[in-house]
């Protein structure tokens, strides 16, 4: 395909079905927002306001007092996922992937299964076994003589966020343990033979020959964490209403940003400052993102078998 | 967890221990769900991990939901919208990747820059203006408009996963598909997709099981009752029935059942599709 050929009329028909609906219904309305939120919306129609939303939203005490409430409970949401479900799902993959392991496949599938379910049914189902009424987890608690240990956690302020965030764990777990799965299966036989010649073997063989070699594929669940996290809104509407309570104490960004738009109880719903409040996670995503591309994961070092 | 040899007895006991601890962890809560439904009210309360027997089987939550609910037809809702987005993300992702992984052309680096924007930036965060724009078309309240968003969430990771797939597909078949005088579509359709099916179907499952489950968009978009899918219709029915524990448990055991029969349907092929290198 060297020489100068008539126009390939099949490359953009090739592209342009996927094309389309990928700009008209998501980049176009991505920009949208982002201009949307530069303008308000009075009795008399709607007029550009430049960085007046802004303003408000950082500098108006209500607004102020409610962004980084849901700000700092976001950060919280994600660190509480990162150093339990990544953790736990690294080790979970270790395990599945010790060579002979009987039953591997059988233990995958079911491990799995929470992360294909419903937010409605993981949000119900845990309102129900933590619930002090119905009480499996009270009743169960007492079987081992430690009733005393149950509290109502997802009802209590100091408590509620931990426990939205644990949820959230173990419905996501199946994903880093699926994607380290396979980056362990991925490291060739050769490798680990010549570890164990050279007498390294179980845990050690682990930390010093695996953990490396799977360290791209652990950035790209940190990352995965990071947006889906900076970005739920489901699990928290289900267990805890869109007032994310009790007291506002679960209230992440994306309940935030739903309840400006939309409006609740007494106050009115707000498409200007929602948008606002969508720019503003657009901002942390993208600054997330860049962080990760060319903070970390240009220096890390990829193996190439 | 002390590990010497490959296979010592104490060891391999600690390993399946431990992963028998983490499944029932995982799956606790599903059977909790699952028992209680088919359970009369007061056997409900009585003893919740008590499997149903003669004395406690009931099915009166089932009657009313099948009753009350119109679960019918948020299920076929559902499985209009899930199947309409994935036919529409793998046909159309397809082609894309196939565009950019198989010709050289100017624009092709930064058209896969485009595309891939999509695979960090969250559709949901352009809410505001999809809801504005799918009213100024009328689109509102319809399958359409969902069917139109979850395409578009789809499809960035789907030409990101099925273009370096088609990179493994051997020159020198689709050259010899051009010498018999093939075109290009040919080639595509006939010698390319049948190659790339198992990466296709892995990207079925990780398209699909987002779509089926979301309840932001359906919530947003298209809350009326005839458009309803299964995950807002369960949502809306648990709101409407809070102390009907029975019908409450039977809506969420209906809810379950499809996207169980369909992973275990996919399982094997989405654990292929992952280990030969499809996600990494």
């Amino acid at each position: 395909m060297s020489e100068r050929k008539p126009f390939r009329w099949h490359i953009p028909i090739f592209l342009a079905p996927a094309v389309i609906i990928y700009t008209a219904v998501m980049i176009i309305p991505l920009f949208a927002t982002l201009d949307l939120s530069l303008y308000t919306t009075g009795d008399d129609g709607i007029h550009f306001v430049g960085l007046d939303n802004f303003r408000t939203l950082f500098g108006d005490p209500r607004w102020a007092k409610t962004f980084w409430n849901a700000f700092w409970n976001n950060v919280w949401f994600f660190l509480i996922n990162m150093a339990v479900q990544n953790p736990i799902g690294i080790g979970l993959a270790a395990l599945l992937s010790l060579p002979g392991l009987r039953f591997a496949a059988l233990y995958r599938s079911a491990i799995f299964v929470p992360t294909i379910l419903s937010f409605v049914i993981v949000g119900f189902v845990w309102k129900l076994i933590l619930s002090p009424i119905w009480g499996i987890a009270p009743g169960m608690l007492t079987a081992i003589g430690m009733r005393h240990l149950f509290e109502p956690w997802l009802g209590q302020e100091t408590t509620a966020l931990i426990t939205v965030s644990l949820i959230s764990v173990w419905q996501f777990i199946g994903i880093p343990m699926m994607l380290i799965y396979a980056a362990l299966l991925s490291i060739p036989e050769e490798v680990i033979e010549a570890a164990e010649v050279d007498g390294i073997t179980g845990m050690a063989q682990f930390w010093r020959i695996k953990l490396p070699l799977i360290l791209p594929s652990i950035g790209i669940i940190s990352i995965l964490t990071f947006v889906g996290n900076f970005n739920a809104f489901d699990l928290i509407y289900v267990t805890q209403g869109a007032l994310a309570g009790p007291d506002f104490s679960t209230d992440i960004l994306g309940t935030f940003m739903y309840r400006t738009f939309f409006g609740f109880q007494l106050q009115l719903g707000d498409p200007n400052m929602g948008a606002t409040i969508a720019t503003v996670m657009f901002a942390i995503i993208l600054i997330g993102v860049c962080l990760y591309l060319f903070g970390i994961q240009r220096r890390m070092r990829r193996y190439q078998f | 967890m002390a590990m010497s040899a490959r296979s010592s007895l104490p060891r391999t006991v600690a390993v399946h221990v431990a992963l028998i601890t983490y499944t029932l962890i995982a799956l606790f809560p599903v059977f909790v769900i699952v028992i209680n439904s088919m359970k009369s009210r007061k056997a409900i309360f009585r003893e919740p991990l008590a499997l149903p027997g003669p004395g406690t089987f009931d099915l009166v939550g089932f009657q009313t939901v099948l009753s009350q609910g119109n679960f019918p037809l948020y299920f076929g809702n559902s499985l209009i919208v899930t199947v309409a987005s994935l036919a529409i993300v793998l046909v159309f992702g397809a082609m894309a990747a196939f565009a950019l992984s198989e010709y050289r052309w100017r624009g092709n680096l930064l058209m896969g820059l485009y595309l891939a924007i999509g695979i960090m930036i969250p559709i949901r965060l352009g809410t505001v203006a999809i809801l504005k724009g799918m009213a100024a078309v009328g689109l509102t309240n319809t399958l359409t408009s969902l069917v139109l968003v979850y395409s578009a969430q789809g499809l960035p990771l789907a030409i990101f996963i099925l273009s370096e797939f088609m990179r493994t597909v051997s020159d020198d078949l689709k050259n010899a598909g051009r010498i018999d005088g093939l075109s290009e579509y040919r080639i595509f359709f006939t010698l390319v997709v049948p190659l790339i099916r198992p990466a296709m179907a892995t990207v079925a499952v990780f398209t699909m099981i987002p779509i089926w489950n979301d309840l932001w968009f359906p919530l947003i978009l298209a809350p009326s009752e005839a458009t309803k899918t299964v995950t807002l219709g369960a949502q809306t029915f648990i709101g409407q029935y809070v102390t009907n524990w029975n019908a409450v448990l039977a809506s969420l055991s209906l809810a379950i059942l499809p996207v169980l029969v369909l992973y275990l349907v996919f399982s094997r092929q989405l654990i292929r599709g992952i280990t030969s290198g499809a996600v990494k």
